[in-house]
């Protein structure tokens, strides 16, 4: 491999600008970058920028709703990439403080994305002087920025012609050429994505962390809604950011002291629970894999069914062997929760780097999900191979996963064969077929760029050029909003079902997870009691998005003595935390009802902004069959005693003198009237019409009553849009 | 070999000499919550004394930034240039000797420098040498099986 150095990169535009410490959390300035137009420049943050969007996703949303206008398209020069931090990123102190918010108008939903990220990046990108960096503009030629915090520049670069685009090589090159010396390779972080973002609208951005240890670069993904698409559409290769001078107060806490406390309180808590309680510093999130297998909530067979036999294949202890134990793998300094495990030396079996050892990110519980248990592949080698190639050529592995379980089924029920698929055996277990998607993408073959579609377009197009049953399709594609499901049953949580499906982004879990509260431990009996929670949490989640957190040291770890609280599932302790943290950093008090107000005005912004876009209808909240009850028979019949018992118990029915389908047919009425119910009180819960719009009066109660909330309200409310 | 600050608890007398040299040393000031080594009261005039073992490494392993690391007389150290302040290192220590003074932005710990141990009047210090162990090596393991393989 060819290496390069800085004079390898044409410079197509600089710019040098003050550096300034940041102080209480802010460095009050954004920046602003236009790769068309090749222009740089600072933008300040107001004072009433500062109190109403409070940083990270709100700051986000707001630069993009000003980039922007209503019928900006995904590859519209105008769209822009946002990528902030918010007040807490970047302290080392407290766990899981490193994230970056990435915004954009996405080109599977049409509408606002954001995705939550580890890395390097958003931290130094905050240290090096700015709270957000907002990307415009199509550029001619390939094109790095690169930002030098120390030396206070910024720069538009040329990309060499021969710079590879897949992560794994191109973060490595950029690591090295943009590092002063081998010492200085840790002050680097690089944005990439890779080929198949390029072509596919799954495409995502990977945010890199030099890993001393291993001696290479890893990468944290922003996986939903395809912003790396839009990154791959304005011709930009990477963004590159140094870095050098890390400390305890980076941030110019108001009170360092105090940041201390309360991040050594937590990671005492994590040495001690953590072994006891979900295993992330040996696992990390794929601690779930058997728990959901056994709660019958593990996807297998794209959504068909929460279980299999051959689910302890893949769980826990399979990953926990497999991955690299008793390193510090946070994916920002100071995490111990340390959940960002690696597979090492790992042997490629397929593609362009087949024969090769490589290091693997992960898998996540998502991934383990997605591209295992629901295409049927219990092959922990397959998965890690999907987990790889996924990353690497820029795909993300739930929109992947999702997307390919729909295809496998199509393949069952004989609406789609191989030579249709050019052919790629789909069959269910087929993890080899599965890569060869990955492969004939970034190869632009044809099958390989119709699958990277996404689950949305290819049901349609299954009815309009292959003939495919129209409701059979619209039941069994898992998305929303044009967005892939994730990786969760809901059929047996009616709460669930809200928390996928009323998002303001499409099915995320990163909202609300109420599936243990609902279904397991029956504490939301009620529509009232299921729509606080769908108030509550989403706002609440909301939160992490605003500072620049992870949320898995929320909940993921817990105290000790944390069921004596009278609301366990809010885990009190921690949000009291995040309330002094909060106040450590930027010296503003703040309440936990104060902390959900704050997300509540950014909540209502954003599901503004899907109105403004013409979308934020009660229509557009729906989900398909699939994720609420039993689509086929044999999906039925898997689980008949339980749907046999709702028909009597619920529905009042006999169903010894049913066929099935018609007991198909009265669950399915029944379930979804339930969820009718289930949206009438969430909105009427968020202060919503039945419509779903932010009522001017709700907004004007919860201080987000700046002009174009208002008047966005007034213009849905008045049919105007 | 490693060296380290040994301790022996029955002949301390709690007479705060170490820690006055240890924090004045080092902090320029004395003040016992700013020494390494630690000396703590158990009642009935008996005394425990905490110094970093130098053996268990929880802290080499667990520092995310590679700022301590293991000196080749087999002392932990701590290197200020490369520590983030994180104090997930403070929060791995058995027995809490990896010490933090609210504020300040580096933990500091016992380097085995001997100064305590030569103004002990009552000989309850000591520097002296003992061998590797499987524990004090684990860390260095961790890396060789994780680190990539040079071209």
């Amino acid at each position: 491999m060819s290496t390069y150095t800085r004079k390898d990169f044409n410079v197509l535009a600089e710019q040098h600008y003050e550096l300034r410490p940041v102080k209480r959390g802010y460095n009050m300035r954004t920046l602003y970058v236009n790769v068309g137009t090749r222009t740089i420049a600072e933008k300040p943050v107001s004072e009433t920028m500062k109190a109403k969007f409070v940083g990270g996703k709100g700051f986000g949303l707001k630069l993009l709703w000003d980039g922007t206008r209503p019928t900006t398209k995904w590859n519209d020069p105008e769209n822009e990439i946002v990528i902030a931090m918010g007040p807490i990123c970047g302290n080392t102190n407290y766990p899981g403080s490193g994230k970056s918010l990435v915004v954009s108008i996405s080109p599977l939903t049409d509408i606002p994305i954001d995705s939550n990220v580890g890395g390097f990046f958003g931290p130094f990108l905050k240290f090096s002087g700015f709270d957000a960096l907002e990307l415009q503009g199509k550029a001619e030629k390939e094109t790095i920025v690169f930002i030098d915090g120390n030396e206070g520049t910024i720069q538009l670069l040329e990309a060499p012609a021969d710079l590879p685009t897949d992560t794994h090589v191109l973060a490595e090159l950029l690591t090295h050429a943009f590092a002063h010396d081998e010492k200085d390779l840790q002050n680097v972080s690089v944005v990439s994505s890779g080929r198949g973002a390029e072509v596919s609208p799954l495409g995502l951005l990977n945010f890199s962390l030099y890993d001393k240890r291993r001696q290479g670069v890893r990468v944290k993904q922003a996986g939903r809604g395809g912003i790396g698409h839009v990154f791959r559409d304005k011709k930009l290769k990477a963004l590159v950011v140094r870095y050098a001078g890390v400390h305890q107060d980076s941030n110019g806490a108001a009170n360092p002291a105090e940041v201390q406390r309360i991040g050594l309180k937590l990671h005492r808590e994590i040495v001690v629970n953590d072994d006891r309680q979900c295993k992330m510093r040996r696992q990390g999130t794929a601690h779930l894999m058997e728990v959901m297998n056994d709660y019958d909530l593990l996807p297998t067979k794209n959504h068909r069914y929460g279980q299999d036999p051959k689910g302890p294949e893949i769980a826990s202890w399979v990953w926990e062997k497999l991955l690299s134990q008793h390193l510090p793998d946070g994916c920002w300094y100071g995490c111990t929760l340390a959940c960002a495990h690696a597979v090492d030396h790992f042997e490629l079996q397929t593609g362009p780097y087949k024969g090769q050892k490589v290091c693997v990110d992960g898998p996540e519980y998502e991934t383990a999900a997605g591209v295992g248990s629901n295409l049927y592949v219990y092959d922990p080698h397959g998965i890690l191979e999907l987990n790889f190639y996924c990353d690497t050529y820029g795909i993300d592995t739930i929109s992947f996963g999702t997307t390919t379980s729909f295809l496998m089924e199509c393949w069952e029920l004989g609406i789609i064969n191989a030579e249709f698929t050019g052919g790629i055996d789909l069959s269910w277990g087929n993890w080899k077929g599965a890569a060869q998607i990955l492969h004939d993408m970034v190869e632009r073959k044809p099958f390989g760029v119709l699958a990277g579609k996404g689950v949305k377009f290819l049901s349609q197009y299954f009815v309009s050029e292959l003939g495919a049953d129209p409701q059979l399709m619209k039941d069994i594609a898992l998305h929303g909003k044009g967005l892939e499901q994730s990786q969760y049953i809901s059929k047996e949580s009616l709460a669930q079902q809200g928390g996928y499906y009323l998002t303001n982004k499409g099915p995320q879990h990163d909202e609300a997870w109420l599936i243990f509260m609902d279904m397991v431990n029956n504490h939301l009996p009620t529509f009232e009691k299921k729509a606080e929670a769908l108030h509550y949490f989403p706002m609440f989640r909301t939160w992490f998005g605003l500072q620049g957190l992870c949320k898995l040291p929320w909940n993921d770890i817990e105290p000790a003595d944390n069921h004596k609280y009278a609301e366990p599932n809010k885990v009190p302790e921690h949000v009291q935390n995040y309330c002094d943290l909060y106040t450590a950093i930027t010296g503003e008090p703040l309440t936990p009802e104060g902390l959900i107000l704050q997300s509540e005005r950014v909540y209502n912004f954003q599901r503004l902004f899907n109105i403004r876009r013409g979308y934020g209808h009660r229509k557009d909240d729906y989900p398909p069959y699939r994720a609420v009850g039993p689509v086929l028979p044999d999906e039925y019949f898997a689980r008949q005693e339980r749907y046999d018992k709702q028909i009597r118990e619920k529905i009042g029915l006999d169903p010894s003198t049913m066929t099935v389908e018609e007991k198909l047919k009265v669950i399915r009425e029944y379930r979804m009237k339930q969820y009718e119910s289930l949206v009438d009180a969430v909105f009427a819960r968020r202060g919503w019409t039945m419509d779903g719009c932010p009522t001017p009066e709700h907004l004007r109660k919860i201080g987000m009553d700046v002009p174009e909330a208002i008047e966005t309200a007034e213009a849905r409310i008045a049919g105007r849009i | 070999m490693i060296k380290y600050l040994k301790t022996d608890d029955s002949k301390c007398v709690g007479c705060m000499t170490c820690t006055a040299v240890c924090s004045t040393l080092y902090f320029k000031e004395d003040n016992p919550a700013k020494s390494a080594i630690q000396v703590q009261d158990k009642g009935r005039g008996e005394f425990h004394l905490v110094a970093c073992d130098q053996e268990c490494r929880k802290c080499v392993q667990e520092c995310p930034t590679q700022a301590i690391t293991v000196a080749k007389t087999g002392v932990v150290m701590i290197n200020k240039n490369l520590c983030v302040g994180c104090l997930a290192c403070v929060a791995v220590c058995p027995i809490g000797a990896m010490r933090f003074f609210p504020g300040h932005r580096y933990p500091f710990k016992c380097i085995a420098c001997g100064a305590c141990a030569k103004e002990c009047p009552k000989d309850a210090l000591s520097i002296a040498e003992k061998e590797e162990t499987a524990e004090s090596r684990a860390w260095a393991e961790v890396i060789a099986a994780v680190a990539q393989p040079k071209e």
